[in-house]
């Protein structure tokens, strides 16, 4: 009896356990691992991500001048209140132009780069740490480095030494008499970000079968054709994928803004970008208005999403085709 | 137990406040007990002061940057004899940290609030009607400060030491130009265009071409009020102020203004390396310029600008507050009006001793040896006669936009009367919602 009823055991209702926990844990318990990590990083976008713009959506329809708790309902007050104040709407302009600028002008830079590095037959590895070291830099350090060193408005200013040198008068680069002061902004962001999407486009370009180069070079196609019709087709992953990145790191315009244009308790009508506003109204100035600010966040967020289902259709569109 | 917000903040406020309490300065933990005991029994607070204080006051400064300052308000602390006074000394940003603070349960029973109170603390009910305390010893004080501090006819911070801006000028350049130190706006353009050369600069006022710090100064030096009597709409868009900033531009257009320098308005640097003749900068710079400059500094307000203009110079006041929903509100009204009422000396060494303020009693100027002569006694004259603060409903966003148009009009050339428009509408449904 004994060896009957431990024969027996295990069989009928064990099985059923372990099947299904053999299920949840998947082929060698790839469901477990793969909730080990995906997990902490999914927590944190939920916590840090997801819950904030909830909050901030909640907000946005109440009157919640220094207080997380609001109780004053005020419907849609907030977002009318903002879209008639023309700062905020002029900073959607400052933002839109500074895309127009920064965007084009990285790719056609980084991609430059990247075309003159990879056929270098010397010294590929050091130059490519050349460029690519000021991507380590901060963005505050290399603003505030912009603002008193080069584009300083004063006689000893670097770029002004130079130009009093060469017998001309002292340029006031950020003070908003003219419009310098992109030049300082679009170069800073120029220079932190040109090396890490040259290292992208590096790494597309050498993706690319030599074969088809010289293919190419039999039926007589060197130069501008193979960029243009090799080298350029082939990158067209890489260059959606830098594309989209560059406008995205261009909608969060703030860090050389902020420390290039700022001063204690003020900041000017110009240069100014959504966040920087945004910023400004929901914790500047002494108090805090996180209704409007939180309108603020959804009305960005909304633009970000937009964007990115427009690069979706034009991306899948471009794939049917 | 649901945990909703509300529940997760009450529930970490009654853990700091147990925390706090267990915490009370003493390490012994049968001391400890007693110590909690009475600060949480209700009458606590109005029990007699013996010789062993039975109440606990927590007191809340922002960090001061001059040396000292920390040692002498503990000092101040620990000579009370009513309750046991702990100082917390606050890095960092001081305003945001408070207002944190205020919304939990264990808040502080004695801090500093700039201009004595916000709005938002007022209206909340977060800080105590202090006006009692005051009522008979108002007159003493600087009346500027008062007229400032007082809201709806009530009190609610005792000041406790004034800071103000003004001009700096170099005499010495001024002589050698044969030149008297400017009284209006228009003397002030003549003399600084004609003292600046190459190397140095007529007026400066920071590196955004003056803008951020002198815009509100334009409303007061062109003779008008930022709000009206009610404060229910801006009260200054009329020729004279347009008049003023057309001026200023005109000014800067010539060249007199020094648009960009090494150090900001607020530092020392700029005037006292000579790279300017004027200077829009704070009385708390006036001990580096002397030291770099000698006597060769003299001080001015803002002259008056236009035919209806009268000279200005802003002042900021930290004022000591009480909270209200404080577990021993009395007691920590009763500190208050001994250190920043009753006790002169403390107040003169507070604001005379670590850096030059002014101290909040007219009558203590005087005793204030950095303020008895030269430009720091001509600083202490000002702020009584020509002293203004930015009115408690001049929120961040009517800031904001202001400034904005005042640097529209003035870097970009647009026209006062339109780019005032704007400002107008937004300034008045703003004051409309502050006024609930």
């Amino acid at each position: 009896m004994p060896s009957h009823s431990a024969k027996a055991r295990p069989v009928v209702p064990a099985n059923g356990a372990t099947g299904l926990l053999q299920r949840i844990r998947g082929r060698q318990g790839q469901n477990l691992w793969f909730i080990a990590f995906v997990a902490p990083f999914f927590l944190g976008l939920i916590i840090f991500l997801y819950i904030p713009i909830l909050q901030s959506g909640y907000l946005s329809f109440f009157e919640a001048r220094g207080s997380v708790n609001p109780t004053k309902f005020v419907g849609f007050d907030n977002y009318l209140s903002l879209l008639n104040n023309k700062l905020f709407t002029d900073s959607l302009l400052v933002f839109i132009g500074f895309a127009l600028l920064i965007v084009p002008l990285t790719y056609v830079c980084s991609l430059g780069l990247a075309l003159l590095l990879n056929n270098l037959k010397w010294g590929q590895a050091f130059f490519r740490s050349v460029f690519f070291i000021p991507t380590a830099v901060s963005y505050v350090v290399a603003a505030i480095i912009w603002r008193f060193v080069f584009f300083s408005g004063t006689r000893f200013g670097l770029l002004n030494s130079l130009i009093r040198a060469a017998g001309g008068e002292s340029v006031n680069w950020l003070g908003g008499t003219n419009d310098l002061y992109w030049v300082a902004l679009v170069s800073v962001r120029l220079w932190l970000q040109v090396g890490f999407y040259m290292i992208l486009f590096i790494a597309g370009l050498q993706q690319i079968p030599q074969q088809t180069y010289e293919a190419a070079a039999l039926d007589g196609a060197t130069g501008w054709r193979q960029l243009r019709w090799i080298t350029l087709p082939q990158l067209r992953a890489t260059s959606v994928a830098v594309l989209m990145l560059l406008l995205i790191n261009a909608f969060q315009a703030f860090d050389e803004f902020y420390n290039m244009l700022a001063s204690i308790g003020s900041y000017p009508p110009y240069g100014r970008p959504p966040l920087v506003h945004l910023y400004l109204t929901a914790f500047g100035g002494g108090q805090q208005d996180l209704g409007v600010g939180g309108a603020g966040t959804i009305i960005l967020t909304s633009i970000i999403v937009l964007f990115g289902l427009a690069q979706n259709w034009l991306v899948s569109g471009g794939n049917q085709s | 137990m649901r945990l909703n917000r509300r529940n997760l903040l009450a529930l970490s406020g009654s853990l700091s406040a147990a925390a706090t309490l267990a915490a009370c300065g003493n390490n012994n933990p049968l001391e400890q007990k007693s110590t909690s005991d009475t600060s949480s029994s209700p009458t606590g607070s109005s029990q007699p002061p013996s010789d062993a204080p039975t109440t606990t006051l927590q007191q809340w400064y922002h960090e001061y940057g001059e040396t000292g300052v920390k040692e002498a308000v503990e000092r101040y602390a620990a000579e009370y004899t009513g309750a046991k006074v702990e100082v917390k000394w606050t890095p960092g940003d001081y305003g945001k940290i408070l207002a944190a603070q205020l919304l939990t349960q264990d808040i502080p029973d004695v801090f500093e609030v700039e201009q004595g109170g916000s709005l938002d603390m007022i209206r909340t009910g977060q800080i105590a009607d202090l006006s009692e305390l005051i009522a008979l010893v108002k007159d003493q004080f600087n009346p500027a400060v008062i007229k400032r501090f007082t809201f709806e006819d009530k009190i609610y911070g005792i000041p406790q030491t004034i800071d103000m801006q003004l001009l700096y000028y170099r005499p010495s350049l001024l002589k050698a130009a044969g030149l008297a130190p400017p009284k209006s706006f228009t003397e002030l353009v003549t003399a600084a265009n004609k003292v600046k050369t190459s190397d140095i600069g007529g007026f400066f006022a920071g590196n955004d071409g003056g803008i951020g710090v002198l815009g509100t100064i334009f409303i007061w030096a062109s003779g008008n009020e930022q709000l009206n009597a009610d404060r229910s709409d801006v009260a200054f868009l009329n020729q004279d102020f347009y008049d003023a900033l057309i001026a200023y531009r005109d000014f800067s257009k010539a060249g007199g203004v020094l648009q960009a320098a090494s150090a900001e308005w607020y530092a020392p640097d700029a005037f006292a390396n000579g790279e300017t003749a004027f200077q829009w900068g704070g009385l708390w710079s006036l001990p580096d310029i002397k030291t770099k400059l000698g006597d060769d500094v003299g001080a001015l307000p803002f002259p008056a600008i236009g035919t209806k203009g009268r000279p200005a110079v802003p002042f900021g006041a930290f004022g000591s507050c009480v909270g209200a929903k404080g577990k021993n509100v009395a007691a920590a009204k009763e500190f208050v009006k001994w250190l920043w009422i009753d006790q002169d000396d403390k107040q003169v060494d507070f604001s005379n001793s670590y850096g030059t303020h002014i101290p909040a009693k007219t009558a203590l100027v005087a005793k204030a040896s950095k303020l008895a002569s030269g430009p720091g006694a001509d600083a202490a004259k000002f702020v009584a006669e020509n002293g203004f603060a930015n009115d408690i409903m001049w929120s961040g966003p009517v800031g904001d936009a202001f400034s904005a148009a005042v640097s529209n009009v003035i870097k970009k050339d647009a026209d006062p009367a339109k780019e005032f428009e704007s400002f107008a509408t937004l300034a008045k449904s703003e004051l409309a919602k502050l006024k609930g």
